[in-house]
């Protein structure tokens, strides 16, 4: 468990990047930060592993006051990830793999054993272990940067965009398998991210940020879908107008769901799909390949203005969109 | 500074001379490598070998060079051509390996678009990689010149008249002020030269801000490095 | 060319090789002068440039010490150094020294300014002390920069201790101030190949050191557009305007104040 309590930090000319900042991380859950760019994200994370001090206010991890541990120690025992992979180009993508347990004593020859092993376990071929970082394709480079992370077998991971500067196919691809790395390996997970729908596919806590590190909302992205606090929260995740914002539209065949921008959506049904909780299945159909939308059962009889789940919905039965309260009818 | 007073006629003369040496491998250079670094960028092929000439032509040191080019071409040792075709030829070393550089360093989007609206060759050297390159190609043109005008003063150990003379003069005679204001009157020489090119460089490219100049310099010195 | 022909019989005349005025003396006098200079000019400029480059404090102070250097002229600094502390070894030594310092510092300093910072602030991330920082990224990274600094500071020193001789202190320059008093031309033009033969030399070698301590990582790249950018990097250059920081760059900023002599 990772504990914000009155986290402020103010940067030498005066800005305040964070204020009066609280927050508890679940073990073993992702957290997603999510925001703009100046909703001070990534000084939050990296305040995490000390790469950051708060001006005032401290964080905890475990119960330990971060503070009093040494950074760089503090450091070699958490994960972290970047968007531009991070990786050393002068070493080969082994080495960079191997590079913190080597710093952390382990003997060569078994930190590149180790190594050769987290090239399975991020899903990519041992033969790469010889290239170099520049040989690799973006979303190659990722994964490793991933195994790099997980190298010192970390109960902390930090993840800061680490998906933003690769296409959408590659992202898709490297979301799903940190979803199915997740899963295997329940690591306590600090992602941020800029990209309200990454924050719902990944997030098990998802915490929106304005700007200054104000918490506009914390809560699963069904919490937050169901119920935005505020105006603010509801515009960023775009159930006013956006593509979660659906509405009922009568066809031949039943009925669809149509999105703020006329598009549709998915189609209608009153059972929920005998899918909707199978993930490996949903994985595979792709998550933005909706093809079923199914009313939420726990929204009772006012099926109008609740949540939409699609059938792609992970564990969390994650809503897709929010139904306008009146259905358009042609 | 009373050694200054008396001997201003000698000091005006000596500057004089300076400026007849120094001046004109700045110009020619420039007038020969512009078209030379524009061959390299545009012929892959001759790209390393011509760049690699200028390089070895450019680690020749100069005092050496002095000594040999009049062998070369048939001058006395106290003639200044030798000492202007020597600082020449480090000019053209330097300035064509920059305008190479500087005509690489066009945006390909931008010449691919000056391509597309029906440019052709010629046109678009003079109209849009030219233009582009000059930054780049002032800021070499400053180098060649601080550095040739310093250099043209090592010519005096063989008795070519510059500024030069003042510390061979000054330490045989054992006049401090003397060696102080070859070495002032040398570097306001390159101050001079150095602001009349920046105002020449604003008169033909006026739509550069100012500010830019510096961060172009400082990208220049480094490919001076590697010359 | 008869005169070249007379210099080169010159140079390979046997009775001008041994003594203690021969060819062999004096060619180590040139390069034992030139490699002390060197040495401890690295001893003050590699520190001070790491310092500078790995905090990034004191670069304009260093850039403007680059750049003004270049104006300053060898022979006029030389002679005044000379005037103060008599003639001799002493003052050419002193005065290459100060040349070389601008030279090496710039590569030192450049080398780790153009590693990029985010690979540093990785490094840092994954929990590399500052001293890991500095040993196992920065200087593998920036070390062709240092060699490019350390080749320019040759070259130039090598250039201008010819000057050394004008003030009493040895080396080739000898042949060419003793030549040019009896006149004997094929003397003084023998002394300066010598002195081109080293600088080449030198050059030639230096390049291909700078070659060999690119990083594997880094020189790999098989896309011919990324060769031409890893030969910039090579020679310690950087491309103009796409780099964001082309003005923190400044690279090998080595004002190669073209080797006076």
């Amino acid at each position: 468990m990772i504990e914000f309590r009155s986290v402020t930090k103010r940067f030498g000319d005066g800005t305040v990047a964070i204020e009066d900042f609280s927050l508890v991380v679940p073990s073993r859950r992702t957290t997603v930060l999510v925001g703009s760019s100046g909703s001070g994200k990534t000084t939050l994370l990296r305040m995490i592993n000390r790469m950051i001090d708060p001006t005032s206010g401290g964080i905890e991890i475990d119960g330990e006051d971060t503070s009093t541990l040494e950074p760089v120690k503090l450091r070699r025992r958490i994960g972290y990830v970047m968007q531009n992979s991070g990786l050393l180009p002068h070493l080969k993508v082994i080495d960079n793999i191997a590079t913190v347990p080597i710093l952390n004593g382990v003997k060569r020859a078994l930190a590149r054993e180790q190594a050769l092993e987290l090239l399975d376990t991020v899903g990519l071929d041992r033969s790469l272990a010889e290239r170099y970082p520049n040989q690799l394709s973006g979303g190659q480079q990722q994964r490793v940067g991933v195994a790099r992370g997980l190298a010192a077998d970390p109960n902390i991971l930090l993840m800061d965009e680490p998906f933003g500067a690769v296409d959408p196919i590659v992202r898709d691809e490297l979301q799903r398998e940190l979803i199915r790395l997740q899963r295997e390996l329940g690591k306590t997970v600090v992602f941020v991210t800029h990209d309200i729908d990454e924050a719902f596919l990944l997030g098990d806590q998802v915490v929106i940020l304005e700007t200054g590190g104000r918490v506009a909302q914390v809560g699963s992205p069904s919490e937050i879908m169901q119920s935005p606090a505020n105006e603010f929260v509801a515009s960023f995740i775009g159930t006013e107008r956006g593509k979660r914002a659906l509405s009922i539209r009568r066809t031949a065949r039943g009925r669809v769901l149509v999105d703020g921008a006329g598009r549709t959506a998915g189609v209608l049904v009153d059972e929920p799909a005998t899918t909707g909780h199978d993930v490996d299945s949903a994985a595979n159909s792709g998550a933005d390949s909706v093809a079923q939308v199914t009313v939420a059962q726990d929204l009772g009889a006012d099926a109008t203005t609740g949540a939409v789940l699609d059938a792609a919905a992970g564990p969390s039965n994650e809503p897709s969109g929010l139904l306008a309260a009146e259905p358009i009818v042609r | 500074m009373n050694w200054v007073l008396e001997n201003l006629p000698l000091i005006g003369e000596r500057t004089l001379q300076h400026l007849a040496t120094a001046v004109p491998p700045v110009v020619i250079s420039f007038l020969l490598a512009v078209p030379i670094g524009w061959l390299a960028n545009r012929f892959r092929r001759v790209r390393g070998t011509v760049l690699t000439v200028c390089g070895l032509l450019y680690s020749i040191p100069s005092l050496p060079l002095f000594v040999a080019l009049p062998a070369l071409i048939g001058t006395g040792l106290t003639d200044p051509s030798g000492v202007i075709i020597a600082l020449t030829l480090y000019g053209i070393a330097l300035m064509v390996r920059v305008t190479a550089d500087g005509l690489s360093s066009v945006d390909l989007h931008v010449t691919q678009a000056a391509n597309a609206v029906g440019f052709s060759e010629w046109s678009r050297f003079w109209r849009v990689d030219l233009p582009l390159a000059g930054p780049v190609l002032l800021s070499g043109i400053r180098v060649v010149s601080v550095s040739t005008v310093s250099l043209t003063t090592v010519g005096a150990v063989l008795g070519v008249k510059s500024l030069g003379l003042f510390f061979t003069d000054g330490i045989q005679r054992n006049i401090a002020a003397e060696i102080f204001t070859g070495i002032v009157g040398t570097v306001l020489i390159a101050l001079v030269l150095d602001l009349l090119l920046v105002l020449i460089g604003r008169v033909l490219m006026p739509w550069l801000p100012s500010v830019s100049q510096h961060a172009t310099r400082t990208t220049v010195r480094s490919r001076v490095a590697a010359a | 060319m008869n005169f070249i022909v007379d210099a080169i019989r010159w140079i390979l005349d046997p009775m001008h090789f041994p003594g203690p005025n021969g060819i062999a003396t004096r060619i180590s006098e040139h390069l034992l002068i030139s490699f002390f200079v060197v040495l401890i000019a690295s001893g003050i400029a590699i520190p001070l440039g790491y310092v500078i480059g790995h905090t990034g404090r004191g670069k304009s102070i260093a850039v403007l010490a680059t750049g003004g250097i270049r104006a300053l002229p060898t022979l006029g600094l030389l002679s005044i150094i000379a005037l103060s502390i008599g003639i001799g070894l002493t003052a050419p030594f002193i005065a290459l020294v100060v040349l070389a310092i601008p030279s090496i510092l710039a590569g030192a300093y450049s080398g780790f300014e153009a590693v990029d910072r985010r690979t540093v602030d990785a490094a840092r991330a994954v929990g590399m002390t500052e001293a890991q920082i500095i040993r196992r990224v920065e200087l593998p990274l920036g070390l062709p920069l240092l060699i490019g600094g350390l080749r320019a500071a040759s070259l130039q020193v090598i250039a201008t201790a010819t000057l050394a001789d004008y003030l009493g202190g040895g080396g080739l320059g000898h042949y060419i101030f003793a030549g040019q008093q009896t006149q004997d031309y094929p003397q003084m033009l023998g002394g300066s190949l010598l002195v081109i033969f080293l600088a080449v030399i030198s050059e030639v070698s230096f390049g291909i050191l700078q070659r060999l301590v690119v990083p594997a990582g880094v020189r790999s790249p098989s896309v011919t557009s990324r060769r031409t950018e890893t030969a910039r990097t090579d020679l310690g250059r950087v491309e103009v305007g796409r780099t964001e920081s082309s003005e923190t760059i400044t690279a090998a900023g080595s004002p190669q104040t073209k080797g006076t002599t």
